[in-house]
This record gives structure tokens, sequence and C-alpha cells, in this order.
């Protein structure tokens, strides 16, 4: 009991730390790398309380693509010149009298909500052996708020069409060094196996099309940057196809449970995005692979996406 | 332990919030908004504890939170950095 | 037989830790980043596989035994990697900052 609450105690102590760190560094790089040992640590914060999923996703995705971006930004646009970049010191009182006002009226909105009445729980995983899966994260994300999910698919597209509306300069990627190859070589085909892997075993344990497909941009950017990957350019047709399966394969599902009924379809559902219990979970798996291949190479593209081609 | 990692998350917003009004450049105010997130990603989490068995629906959420910050960071970064060279070139950009 | 097992990861689990210390001790007092780099790798890496050990006598079945030692194989990996890029890469910028001074005596940059 004591050790447990030291363990917590250190832990909040230690993100704290980080994150002034992050945010009050001098240099910007120092900041960068700070932030993606924040994103370490709060991996293991989500590990802490009980959360695997969290705890897999934020650490491909919250330190490793996050701060791949971070560093590329970084690069291209080079350190802040000091001086003018810090606010001028009349600012700093009123800042913090504000930061510590929304504190404490979060504090007291949050404060009552530690014993508030828990509903969800129950529910969620009184459903579940019709949901088609064993884990219920992968049921909520993929069954009961498979909208949202459909949804956040179509997020990303989003995002990846902004970016690739700005002209920015082209990567300068330099030529890699023989020890990064060596390394490369042999993480590529584990970064394939792990995030294979990690989709198959979402249906039953922590896992899901998040965690693997940020894993498999994960391997696809270190070979990029490696130049073991030719530029991921978005005129290759097979690059456009993989991006919008995910969202297509779960529009098809949806249309089909939607009008199944009235064509005579037998076993689908009643409703839009309403699977039959009976072929929930090969659906399930179907769309989570799909997903899986759209999410990563959406983030591929998203780190390591050339624009070349919108110069003509 | 909810009502600890509430306070975090909690404490985590407000830190971020605080660099935000003050530290004007971009990189920095960008990796402000994701620390705020991530307070915000904790109270969800926090939440998600309490009782006996944990609320999936919640780490459902949070796991979408992360993928849409994730793009949203992508996205900011590349109108940041696309205005920064916008700005140094003058005779216009390609 | 589980109950001596449990007692003897105890010795494991602490030689681990203070290695953990005796690192974070070197990156935070050691001069220059060669130096930095070698205390960090090797006392991490030998931190870990301590743990590692300790954390494999107390599991109740031989697949988590498998997993932690693969754990620590490829984080060993990784860790040297990084260790040598981070050394080619702070060498490479001394070389164009003074290419007459010997290595590590140059001024340094703040410690990231």
């Amino acid at each position: 009991m004591v050790a447990d609450g030291l363990f917590d105690g250190a832990l909040g102590v230690l993100l704290l730390t980080l994150a002034t760190a992050v945010l009050h560094a001098r240099q910007l790089y120092t900041s960068v790398v700070l932030l993606i040992a924040f994103g370490l640590l709060l991996a293991l914060t989500w590990a802490r309380l009980g959360a695997p999923d969290l705890a897999l996703a934020e650490a491909a995705i919250g330190a490793g693509l996050t701060g791949a971006l971070l560093l590329s930004a970084l690069a291209r646009c080079g350190e802040a010149p000091p001086g003018p970049s810090r606010a001028p010191p009349l600012r700093v009182l009123p800042a913090t009298l504000l930061a510590l006002l929304v504190g404490i009226v979060l504090l007291r909105a949050l404060w009552p909500l530690a014993e508030g009445p828990v509903l969800l729980p129950a529910l969620a995983l009184g459903q579940l052996p019709a949901a088609g899966v064993d884990h219920p994260v992968t049921a909520v994300l993929l069954n009961y708020r498979a909208w949202d999910t459909l949804l956040e698919l179509v997020v990303l597209m989003l995002a990846l069409l902004g970016v690739r509306q700005l002209h920015s300069a082209k990567q300068v990627i330099p030529p890699p060094w023989p020890l990064l190859l060596a390394w490369t070589r042999m993480l590529a085909p584990l970064a394939l196996l792990v995030g294979g892997y990690v989709l198959w075993r979402g249906a039953f344990a922590p896992g899901g099309a998040f965690q693997a497909g940020a894993l498999l941009a994960a391997g696809a950017v270190i070979l990029r940057l490696n130049h073991l990957l030719p530029p991921v350019r978005w005129d290759n047709g097979l690059v456009r196809l993989l991006v919008v399966l995910g969202l297509g394969v779960f529009l098809a599902v949806g249309v089909v449970g939607l009008v199944g009924p009235g064509l005579g379809f037998g076993p689908v559902g009643t409703a839009w995005l309403a699977y039959p219990p009976a072929l929930a979970g090969p659906l399930i798996l179907t769309i989570e692979a799909a997903a899986t291949l759209s999410i990563a190479t959406t983030l591929t593209l998203l780190v390591v996406g050339e624009p070349e081609e919108l110069r003509a | 332990m909810t009502l600890f990692y509430l306070c975090i998350g909690g404490g985590l917003f407000v830190l971020g919030l605080h660099s935000l009004l003050l530290r004007p450049h971009w990189l920095r105010a960008i990796m402000a908004i994701n620390i705020m997130g991530s307070g915000v990603f904790m109270v969800m989490v926090a939440l998600a504890r309490r009782g006996d068995t944990t609320d999936p629906v919640l780490h459902a959420l949070v796991v979408t939170g992360l993928v849409i910050a994730v793009s949203a960071t992508a996205f900011a970064l590349r109108l940041a950095s696309g205005l920064l060279e916008r700005t140094k070139k003058p005779e216009g950009g390609a | 037989m589980s109950d001596w097992l449990h007692a003897l990861s105890w010795p494991l689990l602490l030689g681990g830790a203070f290695f953990f210390v005796a690192g974070t001790v070197g990156l935070l007092r050691f001069p220059d980043v060669y130096a930095r780099l070698h205390a960090v790798t090797k006392a991490d890496t030998l931190g870990l596989g301590l743990v590692v050990l300790g954390l494999c006598l107390r599991a109740d079945a031989w697949q988590p035994v498998l997993m932690m030692l693969l754990i620590w194989v490829l984080v060993m990996a990784s860790g040297a990697t990084a260790c040598q890029l981070l050394a080619r890469y702070a060498r490479e910028d001394e070389q164009e900052a003074g290419a007459d001074q010997p290595p590590g005596t140059r001024e340094r940059r703040p410690p990231v």
C-alpha cells in the first residue's frame, strides 16, 4: 500500500517536472527530446492506470511519431533566435494568475468526480458476448462506437489532405550511416511481425488497429529515412489505395448493414454499422486489417511524405 | 488513486496553458497544446479507474483522441513551417 | 521453491536499481558527451539485465521469461546502436567546429 502510494507520488512528481522542463527549456532541441521522454513516461502512467492499449498507442504514436514530426519540423526551420522568444516580463504575473485561477476552477470541478456513479462498465461488459471480440476496448472501438472510429479515419485523411495542400521545402535526408542501415534492416521485419501480432491480438487482449498501424508506420518511416524505401508519393496508385482502403471497407460494411435486409442479404445487421452477432467477429477483423493498412500509410505520409510532385 | 491522477492531469493542463500564454514561438505552442491534451487524457483515464472494473469506453475515447492529436500536430506543424518559409522568401514561394 | 526464488530475486532487483542510479549519476556528472554516453549505456543495460533476471525468477510460466529475455536483447542492441550513432554525431560535430582541438575538450553546448 505504501509502496503503491510512493510509486504514484514519484510518477506524478516526475510527470510535472518533465512537463515543466519541456515547456521552459532554453533550446528547442532540448524541449523536443524531453517531450519524447515525457511521452514514454506517459506510456508508463497509462500502464500504471490499467490501460495497456493506451500504453502501446502512446509509446508508438505519442512518443515515436510525434517526436519524429517535431524533430523534422525543427530541422526544417532551425533553432529560434534567443531573446525575442521570451514574453515581456510584464506578462508573467497576469499569465501565472490566470493559470492558477484555471487550475482552481478545474480542481473544484474534478474533485467531486472522483467518487461519481459508474454505470458504463457494467453495460459495456454485459454486451460483450454479442460483440464479436473478447477484449472490451476493441469491442467499444469497433462495435459499440464504430461510428466514432469511422469518423476518426476521416479525420486522419483530412489531416493528410491538409498537409498535402501546403507547399513545403523538400526534406533533405542525408545518406545513412552503415550501422543505422544494418540496424534498420534488422528492425523492419520485426516491426512488421510485431505490428501484425498486435493487430491479431486486439480481438482478445490489448492491441488493435491503431497500435498496429502506428508500429507499421514507424517501421516505414525508419526505412524511408535510410533510403531503403522509395519516396512515398501520393501519385503512386498503391499508396492512394491503401489510404482509402480502411475508410472504404468501413463504409461498405456500414452500407451493407443498412440496405442488406432490403436487398435480400440474409445474415446482416438491421441498421447503419450494426453487425449481426454471428458475423461480428470476422467483420471486425476485416475492418481492423484494412484500417491498419490505412492508418500506417497515412501516418507515414504525414511524417515522410514527399510533396515533390506538387512542384511541377 | 483516481483523485491523485485527476490532480496531475489538471496540473499538466495548467502548465501547458501557462506556457501557451507566455512563450509565443510556434513550436513551443504546439508542444504546450500537446501537453494540455495529455493532461485531458490523464483526467479521462483516471476517471476510467473508478470502481472495481476499468471503463473501456473512456479508454477507447482516449485512443481515438491520441490518434487525432497526432494528426492535428502534423497539420499544425506543416502549417506553421510553411508560413515561416513563405515569410522568409518575400519574392514568393514555388 | 518459489519462495526461495522470490527471495533470491530481491538482490537482483535492487542491484538493477543501483546500476540505474549509477548510470544517471554518471549522466549528470561526467564532463563530456562521450563519457556520459558510456556511463548511461553500460550501466543502464546492465541494470536492465539484472531487473529482467529478477523478474524472471518471479515469473510463473516460461513464456513471460522468454519474452523478457528477448526484450532485454532488443533494448541492449538498440541502446548500443543509439550510443554509437550519438557518439558519431558528436564527433562529426566537433570535427566541423574545431578540427584542431583534441576530442572532448571543445566547449560544449548545454547538455541535452
